[in-house]
């Protein structure tokens, strides 16, 4: 039983040999532009695989990005479903501090509310006024920016300092010459304008000193205001917050920070999520969804590669079939013969894939992270991750073996003297 | 070497059945020079199909070497045809995309020998049949004597008990047939076997025996001087 396996090995390789000389001749003596025509299908197929998907989740892989780098932090807490704060944040805080991991730390305090800009020519209460519905949050500036950067994301005006009163930066959603959409924005507002803030029964009028623009929609419908002074409009006397978005140090592991404060007991105080957690669902269920739609788009272009590949091998097989009948006649194996085709399959895809890789990595990536699309959402990138890559490659490459291998048995497997005799 | 018992051979079935082989029996020794001819039609390529191990008979019997074939399993004709036969065809039968020597090293790369040492073997071979400067020409290099020649040398390289060749001066003009004639005369003198099937009197004189076959059956079994006789006699 051993010889016999050992027999069917050595054969096996025989049969590699020989479909190895046969492809390499082959390809080398077929016409230069028939291969490089047949590679560059390949490569456009192993884009078509990569960058259609790679786009449509880069999309959404914006907008990831900047909600959790602008707004929620490697790790978030916000209150238990149950609380309106974070309960005893002060402690919370203190104790993250203390913890090796910790970057930067933003407490913030919100409260939702409208904000409006002609009310000064509101005559009877019931009047409609230029206003939106915003949500206020109390920030610390500093803190802030040195957690999620917030002072680059301004797009006009100044960012917010913490001696500043009565002094608010708003989010581009709220405004309309930002975000044009009839309701919900203020239409005669801009920066250096008064605006009244409503928020319960307490009212604030503030100026606008600047406007954010960062693409992430919890924070680009905010009105951002010095945490000290909403504290005093909403009357709050105490320290606990709505809001702690914690950055970790590079290469510090959030799911590990993350069970650090449950073992200390904090998740009886608020809801500890990481930032991959606590995105928003609705962002979750589009990255889904373009992943499954990229996936589909992918999944044709694969059926298109290993249909020209199928007809590619079928035309050569079939043109060559007298061919295949003399080798078959002079004793080489239908398998030999076989495998040729399949090692012909792989060398255009292998071509095909390598110079794809060249283009995404050397061209179109490159590009893609120095100039995001700019989609109204988010900062649209190219996800191109080497695993995924590596994966579809491979997936590609199987297809293509398959695609290669039919057509050459449809016709090896034929009469040897009906295809010597041309029969 | 060869032995072959009620060979039938038939095309189609029912009302529509062909027969073109009818019940042959023959015998050719090892390192004889048979010829095969007769008539278009009469069946000798038919025949050379079926002792060459291309095509299977109705019925009958196929002794090579000593090994019933006609009706063994596939696996073992391949092999036998691969190690035991040599073929030249009409025409020429080379892979296009492969050099002279590529192509007459395929059958020995197919029985497992190394690159170098069926190249050398190759190289050799192509240098009995005259074509050692030609050894890297594609086929479409080469003129159509000088690729039966290729053809010849890849059907003795791997050193076959029996050489069949199948109409193998049709396509040359006469001066290359000569050649190619000669050069199967040199082959035979070496001890190599040989089946030649040809419709050309003339050179079907030239083998040790003729076999003529008309409808399927064989007419004619004679030594290669009797046919030659009858060659020179008919011209007179």
């Amino acid at each position: 039983m051993l010889s016999n396996l050992w027999r069917k090995i050595k054969k096996f390789f025989i049969f590699l040999k020989v479909g190895f000389v046969l492809a390499s001749r082959d390809i080398r003596r077929t016409s230069v532009w028939t291969t490089g025509l047949i590679t560059f299908v390949m490569m456009l197929t192993f884009l078509n695989l990569i960058v259609v998907r790679g786009i449509l989740v880069g999309l959404i892989e914006g907008s990831i990005i900047a909600n959790r780098d602008r707004m929620l932090g490697d790790v978030f807490i916000d209150p238990l479903s149950n609380k309106k704060y974070v309960d005893d944040t002060q402690a919370m805080v203190d104790f993250i501090w203390s913890l090796p991991e910790t970057e930067a730390v933003s407490v913030r305090y919100t409260a939702g509310g409208r904000a409006e800009a002609d009310y000064k020519d509101k005559v009877q209460r019931e009047d409609i006024t230029d206003s939106a519905g915003v949500i206020v949050a109390g920030i610390d500036p500093v803190a802030e920016d040195k957690a999620t950067r917030l002072s680059e994301w301004v797009v006009d005006g100044e960012y917010l300092t913490p001696e500043d009163s009565d002094m608010v930066m708003v989010g581009s959603n709220i405004l309309y010459r930002y975000t044009p959409i009839e309701d919900e924005t203020i239409k005669t507002a801009a920066v250096g304008s008064r605006i009244r803030l409503l928020i319960g029964g307490a009212e604030k009028e503030v100026i606008i000193k600047g406007v954010v623009r960062t693409k992430a929609g919890g924070v680009d419908s905010r009105v951002f205001i010095n945490s000290s002074q909403l504290r005093e409009i909403l009357g709050k006397q105490d320290l606990d917050a709505n809001e702690i978005a914690i950055v970790l140090k590079s290469g510090a592991d959030a799911d590990g920070f993350k069970q650090v404060l449950v073992n200390n007991r904090f998740d009886s105080a608020g809801n500890i999520r990481t930032g991959a957690e606590a995105l928003p669902k609705f962002v979750l269920d589009i990255q889904q969804t373009f992943n499954i739609l990229g996936n589909v788009i992918g999944g044709i272009g694969l059926v298109v590669a290993s249909i020209t590949i199928f007809i590619v091998i079928f035309v050569n097989a079939i043109t060559r079939r007298k061919y295949i009948g003399i080798l078959k006649g002079i004793g080489v194996s239908g398998r030999a013969i076989e495998l040729s085709y399949i090692i012909q399959s792989v060398v255009y895809a292998g071509g095909g894939i390598m110079a794809g890789m060249m283009v995404i990595y050397g061209l179109i990536k490159p590009y893609f992270d120095k100039n995001p699309i700019d989609f109204p959402f988010s900062d649209g990138i190219l996800v191109a991750d080497i695993p995924g890559v590596m994966l579809r490659a491979m997936v590609l490459f199987v297809a293509t073996m398959i695609a290669g291998y039919i057509p050459a048995r449809i016709v090896v497997k034929q009469n040897t003297l009906d295809a010597i005799l041309g029969r | 070497m060869i032995k072959v018992k009620k060979l039938v051979k038939s095309f189609g079935s029912g009302e529509n059945e062909l027969i073109v082989l009818k019940g042959l029996d023959f015998q050719i020794k090892q390192g004889e020079f048979v010829a095969i001819t007769g008539r278009s039609g009469s069946g000798k390529s038919t025949l050379l199909y079926q002792l060459g191990l291309l095509d299977r008979p109705k019925s009958g019997e196929v002794w090579l070497d000593g090994v019933e074939l006609a009706n063994s399993h596939k696996s073992l004709r391949t092999d036998f045809r691969l190690f035991n036969l040599g073929y030249i065809f009409q025409d020429y039968a080379l892979i296009p995309t492969l050099t002279a020597t590529e192509n007459v090293m395929m059958p020995l790369l197919m029985q497992g020998k190394t690159f170098k040492f069926a190249e050398e073997i190759a190289a050799e071979s192509l240098a009995r049949v005259g074509l050692a400067d030609k050894l890297k020409n594609l086929p479409s290099q080469l003129s159509g004597g000088q690729q039966q020649r290729v053809s010849i040398a890849r059907a003795i390289a791997h050193s076959p008990k029996i050489v069949f060749a199948d109409e193998p001066t049709a396509n040359l003009d006469s001066e290359a047939s000569e050649n190619i004639l000669d050069i199967f005369m040199e082959l035979n003198k070496t001890g190599q076997t040989m089946v030649m099937v040809t419709h050309e009197p003339d050179y079907a004189a030239l083998a040790d025996r003729v076999i003529t076959l008309s409808d399927g059956t064989i007419v004619a079994d004679e030594r290669g001087r009797k046919a030659r006789k009858k060659v020179t006699q008919s011209r007179k």
